[in-house]
């Protein structure tokens, strides 16, 4: 079928919000540099924030083709109200435990958001979610193992990974929040919906948690953190970004 | 990087320590050396031998992950995609230098857990280089060409060393640093040759770096019996003072090339002799930076410290699988 201008709309809004939720996470992990657990951790986060920035990049390039600015100019000049990332990516590394939870539930999402675009119609972008799958199994593999294997430390480990999975499903909700455009995305087949991603990342991390010995809230009871699909964003984001830019905006017009 | 040509040594009881090995043992394995053969991890050694390489590769697998930090804070400060994806890549290198460092340390019998100990407690020292704050985008570059340069030209040398484990991990890491030095030399001519603002950038790092540049091969040689032995077994590969030279010799052009200027009016090339000639670096100033007195040691190790800390609970969670149930990882 033809493109309307609705559907481009809708498309580049489901590009920049996972472009800007790959590279705002990517930030966040690599600031783990260093400063891991252990250095085995700070490799692997390491190695998932350069796969997560590259991603983003690549996202990027598709935007430019599109139309947008190139993908310095739009990933380090602009504030956060212009970015459509979710809130939950934005928030600091804070504890193993939180980093962990996080990348646990974000990743499994875009696990199962690259498994259902490798069939969209725009064929640039099933390209690259085909190249994405593949990486993002090993972080999805990854996170697996470290939520199992803290459920089985001791109740220590098994008690704060337990609490970051009660305070943070909301946030983690909050990857699916809707945009303007589902029902034009849908209707041409450039993607399922948010909604369909919600069940199906539901259907695969809740029996997988429980599997681990965790219990998970219901979402019935919990409110999703919305609003960053739409620029509304924590008090996070723009002091992540200032730092993200400071030595671009040095001189924006220079060669870096 | 960063290798740490700098092994502080107590040379005065070696040769008593060495008066108590069994001289049969101690002549086969000097021979072995001198045939050009590698120590390997259950082969016998002379006490001295395991006590100098224990220190020396454990300071060299922190200098690794104390050095990650000065150029960790500018990922997230890195101008453009392809200098953020590099310097994250080039950063992550170097914590599994770290990595692949304690594991040859711990082939002589101290575990990671006691290194970082250590480490963390000041008891064990690291490249003094990292005692140093980088405070502009343009610091990072100078470290990761002309600290990584001056790694590679020690790491080199020490590759050809005697111990086995030691020598197969320096390997492998100094083909990641030519990658390293390759990004450093990429990122320094963009400022170099960019608008005035990048240029005078990277001119004051250069300025604020030439010293611990100067300082980062060492205290120029004094012949001792102890430095003789080290040589002899292979632990040192080289005198402080040549290494110092052939750094000079191969960058000290390159800088030059870039129109920029090193903030040393006596270094030159002595025509006739080959050498270069230089001002000593203040050596008073060294030794108080790695004795605890530099700008950032206290900062670097409370950092350390406190990763440390934070991550206690995931490790003692990993070592202690079974506390719930035992069941394999896939």
């Amino acid at each position: 079928m033809e493109f309307t201008q609705k559907h481009v709309l809708g498309l580049k809004e489901l590009l920049y919000k996972m472009a800007d939720d790959q590279l705002i996470l990517g930030h966040r992990n690599s600031e783990w540099t260093g400063l891991g657990p252990m250095l085995e951790e700070d490799i692997s986060f390491s190695s998932m924030a350069q796969d997560k920035i590259g991603q983003s990049l690549a996202l990027f390039e598709l935007l430019q083709e599109l139309g947008e600015s190139d993908p310095d100019t739009v990933a380090f000049t602009r504030n956060d109200n212009q970015f459509h990332c979710s809130q939950f990516v934005e928030l600091p590394i804070g504890g193993y435990d939180f980093s962990l939870v996080r990348h646990f539930f974000f990743d499994h999402a875009e696990a199962i958001r690259f498994e259902m675009l490798a069939d969209t119609v725009f064929e640039p972008l099933a390209m690259v979610a085909k190249k994405f799958k593949g990486e993002i199994k090993y972080h999805t593999m990854h996170a697996d193992i470290f939520m199992k294997k803290l459920a089985e430390g001791g109740p220590e480990s098994y008690g704060l990974i337990q609490q970051a999975i009660n305070d943070n499903f909301g946030l983690a909700l909050g990857i699916f929040e809707p945009g303007e455009y589902e029902s034009e995305l849908i209707e041409a087949g450039i993607f399922g919906g948010e909604n369909a991603l919600q069940s199906r990342w539901l259907a695969k991390v809740v029996p997988l948690l429980e599997s681990f010995g965790y219990t998970v809230p219901k979402v019935e009871n919990t409110a999703p953190a919305l609003g960053g699909r739409k620029g509304i964003h924590t008090h996070h984001l723009q002091p992540l970004l200032d730092e993200m830019t400071e030595v671009f905006s040095i001189d924006p017009g220079a060669d870096w | 990087m960063y290798g740490n040509a700098y092994i502080e040594t107590d040379g005065s009881k070696v040769h008593s320590i060495i008066a108590d090995e069994d001289p049969i043992k101690l002549a086969l394995f000097e021979a072995r050396i001198a045939a050009g053969d590698k120590i390997e991890p259950k082969d016998w050694m002379p006490k001295e031998y395991r006590k100098q390489l224990i220190r020396m590769i454990e300071q060299h697998g922190h200098s690794e992950i104390i050095g990650s930090l000065p150029e960790g804070t500018w990922i997230t400060r890195a101008p453009g995609f392809r200098r953020k994806l590099a310097l994250m890549a080039k950063v992550q290198d170097e914590v599994g230098h770290a990595q692949l460092l304690y594991s040859a340390a711990e082939t002589l019998g101290k575990s990671r857990e006691d290194m970082t100990n250590d480490l963390i407690n000041g008891k064990s020292k690291y490249s003094n280089v990292f005692n140093y704050p980088a405070p502009t985008w343009a610091d990072s570059a100078i470290i990761a060409w002309l600290i990584d340069a001056g790694a590679i030209v020690n790491q080199l040398a020490n590759s050809k060393g005697s111990y086995g484990p030691y020598c197969r991990a320096l390997e492998r890491i100094c083909a990641e640093e030519s990658f390293h030095l390759k990004y450093g030399h990429d990122n320094v001519v963009f400022l170099a040759t960019g608008t005035p603002i990048q240029r005078q950038m990277v001119q004051n790092a250069l300025h604020r770096w030439w010293e611990p540049i100067m300082h980062f091969f060492g205290p120029p040689d004094k012949s001792s019996q102890h430095s003789e032995i080290l040589m002899r077994w292979k632990l040192k590969m080289g005198s402080n003072d040549s290494m110092r030279q052939t750094f000079l010799a191969m960058y000290v052009p390159k800088i030059w090339d870039l129109g920029l200027t090193l903030p040393d009016p006596n270094l030159r090339k002595n025509e006739e002799s080959g050498f270069w000639e230089y001002t000593e670096p203040n050596w008073e100033v060294f030794k108080q930076v790695i004795n605890g007195n530099g700008p950032c040691n206290k900062e670097r190790l409370a950092v350390r410290r406190m990763a440390e800390e934070k991550g206690r609970w995931v490790r003692k969670a990993l070592m202690n699988q079974g506390a719930m149930y035992v069941s394999p990882l896939s």
